[in-house]
């Protein structure tokens, strides 16, 4: 725990050092507001995954839910549907998308690396299969405004305040409820943590489950803020959200991390990435400097634990 | 470590940009349609130097996209204009928003860009807009009401037009012939296939025979064995037209190496680095494409007339492009490259892209 906070304090002042050396044109509140909306979908995203990687499994396949709930917004809204009525029904396909890839993993106890490799195929295929390669971008100005505008009077992008709102809520379940603490107890040994009574595979069920209804609501805002609903949206971003929460500190093992380290390993990316764009660093540099640092992060919390 | 004191730390994690962030943006509201300082045009005013112009490719190590990029930095230079390029690794639709968004904060004067979408991009380019800066786009348009000019490559009849013609000389005039286009859903690609069914009813090529339209989807290998499929299918077989550059490629590789080198034509659309082998041992007698260089060169000329004031985009405004001469925007801001650049034996040595 010592090990992790201390990553964690790294983290932070990792961020403080971004945010003081880079020039005016990073602090500037407009540079600031794009930032919130670029790691917007990764940021939401990352909450439920802390849950599921802290319990010992991995969910690859949480963008293409995201891709998927695109689609069916894409294809409702052409169907002349309410937003209103598309917005929970895609919440909720979502849910069952993660609910599968939990039963896979539960009930038929195979490993959730593979299961969620296959999921990741198989929901894309199926948001290709819905709206193949059209583009739905008609979505009325009001909607779209939620993705690209401030909260009014603030400089807050709307999806950050969804954001704050959920990191809250999975705060308070990962670390103060008694879920949290079954989380964890399945996360360090799964096997001592049934003997303890715990339900494991309920436990389980409950992470995927949540993964896959806030990767819909990740679809949404991302469908939002582009206005454009597309079967390909969002392809790649579950290595993104992978990074974020190895480098917030989560052990790939299971049983170790924090939901503020996430958040803080989500801020680290997205503050990094927007500073060198803003400094013209080409792309390639860009990739080569987030796979070192995902190296560092996946090997200091274990160095860390080896040596207390 | 104890809830409160946890939800304290998430919560300040949480809003930290957002605190930082201070009070409302400017302009936050305001990103309806264009609002370029000047609504008319004074064609005599000067041309601005030192300005500052954002290249943003579809991605970037794209070879393509490379030598539009040669053109654009050429046309800088004679502007005195700083030319940079930016972009994404991956062509996909939303990942140029974060590069629209920097050009925007770094207070670009104009911005030039192919786009990966027409949709996903146009809030960001609206919102750069609403700012002050100009936005051409070249070889891939978005909404109209996101960007200040479209220069396209070419006139979409004049390419289709082209390669029919080039394919009507190179088989003498009639036969069989089949072509190898890209995706079956590809805009361009299928608008083309459109206009050359048309040509082809005219009286001129009532003897050239279009038999099958098979799609290699862009991929090298996928097209390599439509190719060899298409010949197995088609005995009769005089000639193939591929409308894209990996299609013909793959096809040009497949005939050079088969008993049909010579026999079977093959034209359409690539770049003479491509094909140049292939045009000196005879597969393929003669091809067409713009030149891309010359597309970012037009694209850079728009983009300064538009920060100088001399044109705002709309119908019937001229404007000097240096070397290539004087333009015309057309409807809906669409400014026309030429007609397609077509490479022989003669000329392909002295094109490199």
């Amino acid at each position: 725990m010592k090990a992790l906070l201390r990553w964690e304090t790294a983290l932070v002042f990792v961020l403080l050092v971004i945010a003081l050396s880079a020039g005016s044109g990073f602090r500037s509140s407009q540079n600031l507001f794009y930032l919130g909306l670029d790691i917007g979908e990764i940021a939401l995203i990352a909450l439920p995954l802390t849950i599921v990687v802290v319990a010992g499994e991995i969910d690859l396949s949480v963008a293409s839910v995201l891709g998927l709930s695109s689609a069916l917004i894409g294809v409702l809204w052409q169907a002349n549907w309410p937003l209103e009525a598309i917005l929970p029904v895609v919440i909720v396909v979502g849910a069952l998308c993660g609910a599968l890839n939990g039963f896979l993993v539960t009930t038929l106890g195979l490993p959730s690396l593979a299961v969620t490799i296959g999921t990741l195929a198989l929901y894309r295929g199926l948001a290709l299969v819905l709206l193949g390669d059209t583009a739905v971008a008609d979505f009325p100005p009001s909607y779209t405004s939620f993705g690209t505008q401030p909260v009014p009077g603030t400089g807050i992008p709307w999806p950050m305040l969804l954001f704050a709102l959920l990191a809250v809520v999975f705060g308070v379940l990962l670390h103060a409820s008694s879920y949290g603490r079954a989380v964890f107890a399945i996360g360090a040994n799964a096997e001592a943590a049934r003997f303890a009574g715990i339900r494991v595979r309920q436990v389980k069920f409950l992470a995927f489950t949540l993964a896959g209804a806030v990767a819909a609501l990740a679809g949404i805002v991302y469908t939002l803020r582009f206005s454009s609903a597309r079967a390909d949206n969002g392809a790649g971003l579950e290595l993104a959200v992978v990074a974020a929460v190895l480098l917030g500190g989560v052990s790939i093992f299971g049983g170790r991390g924090t939901l503020f380290g996430v958040i803080a390993g989500v801020l680290v990316l997205g503050a990094l990435r927007n500073v060198l764009i803003l400094n013209d660093v080409p792309t390639e540099v860009l990739t080569i400097v987030t796979g070192l640092l995902l190296l560092v992060s996946v090997l200091a919390p274990i160095r860390g634990r080896q040596d207390p | 470590m104890r809830p409160l004191g946890l939800l304290a730390t998430v919560l300040s994690g949480a809003l930290l940009i957002s605190a930082c962030g201070g009070t409302t943006r400017e302009n936050s509201t305001g990103n309806g349609g264009p609002t370029g300082s000047a609504t008319t045009a004074n064609p005599q005013a000067p041309l601005r130097t030192g300005l500052k112009i954002t290249y943003l490719p579809k991605q970037v190590n794209n070879p393509y996209f490379t030598v539009v990029r040669g053109g654009a930095e050429n046309a800088g230079k004679e502007l005195q204009a700083e030319v940079k390029t930016t972009g994404p690794s991956d062509a996909s639709a939303a990942s140029q928003v974060t590069y629209i968004n920097t050009a925007a904060q770094q207070r670009q004067d104009a911005l030039v860009l192919a786009a990966n979408d027409p949709n996903a991009v146009a809030p960001a380019l609206k919102t750069a807009r609403a700012q002050g800066m100009k936005v051409v786009t070249l070889d891939s348009d978005v909404a109209a009401d996101a960007r200040d000019v479209f220069v396209n490559q070419v006139n979409s009849t004049d390419i289709a037009v082209k390669q029919i013609e080039l394919l009507a000389e190179a088989i003498g005039g009639e036969g069989e012939f089949a072509i190898l286009s890209a995706t079956a859903n590809a805009t361009n690609q299928n608008t083309w296939i459109e206009i050359m069914k048309q040509e082809l009813v005219k009286p001129r090529y009532t003897k050239l025979k279009l038999v099958e339209t098979a799609y290699g989807n862009d991929d090298d290998q996928t097209s390599f064995q439509k190719t060899q499929a298409l010949l197995a299918a088609h005995p009769n077989l005089k000639g193939i037209i591929s409308p894209t550059t990996v299609g013909i490629a793959a096809a040009a590789r497949y005939l050079s190496s088969s008993a049909y080198q010579g026999k079977v034509a093959l034209t359409g659309l690539g770049t003479p680095n491509q094909l140049r082998a292939f045009v000196k041992n005879g597969t393929v007698k003669s091809f067409a494409l713009w030149e891309p260089a010359k597309l970012g060169y037009l694209a850079t000329q728009a983009a300064a007339a538009l920060a100088s004031g001399r044109v705002t985009g709309s119908q019937g405004q001229k404007f000097a492009a240096g070397s290539l001469g004087e333009y015309t925007i057309g409807q809906s801001g669409e400014i026309v490259l030429g007609p397609p650049t077509v490479f022989t034996t003669d000329n392909v040595d002295r094109f490199d892209f």
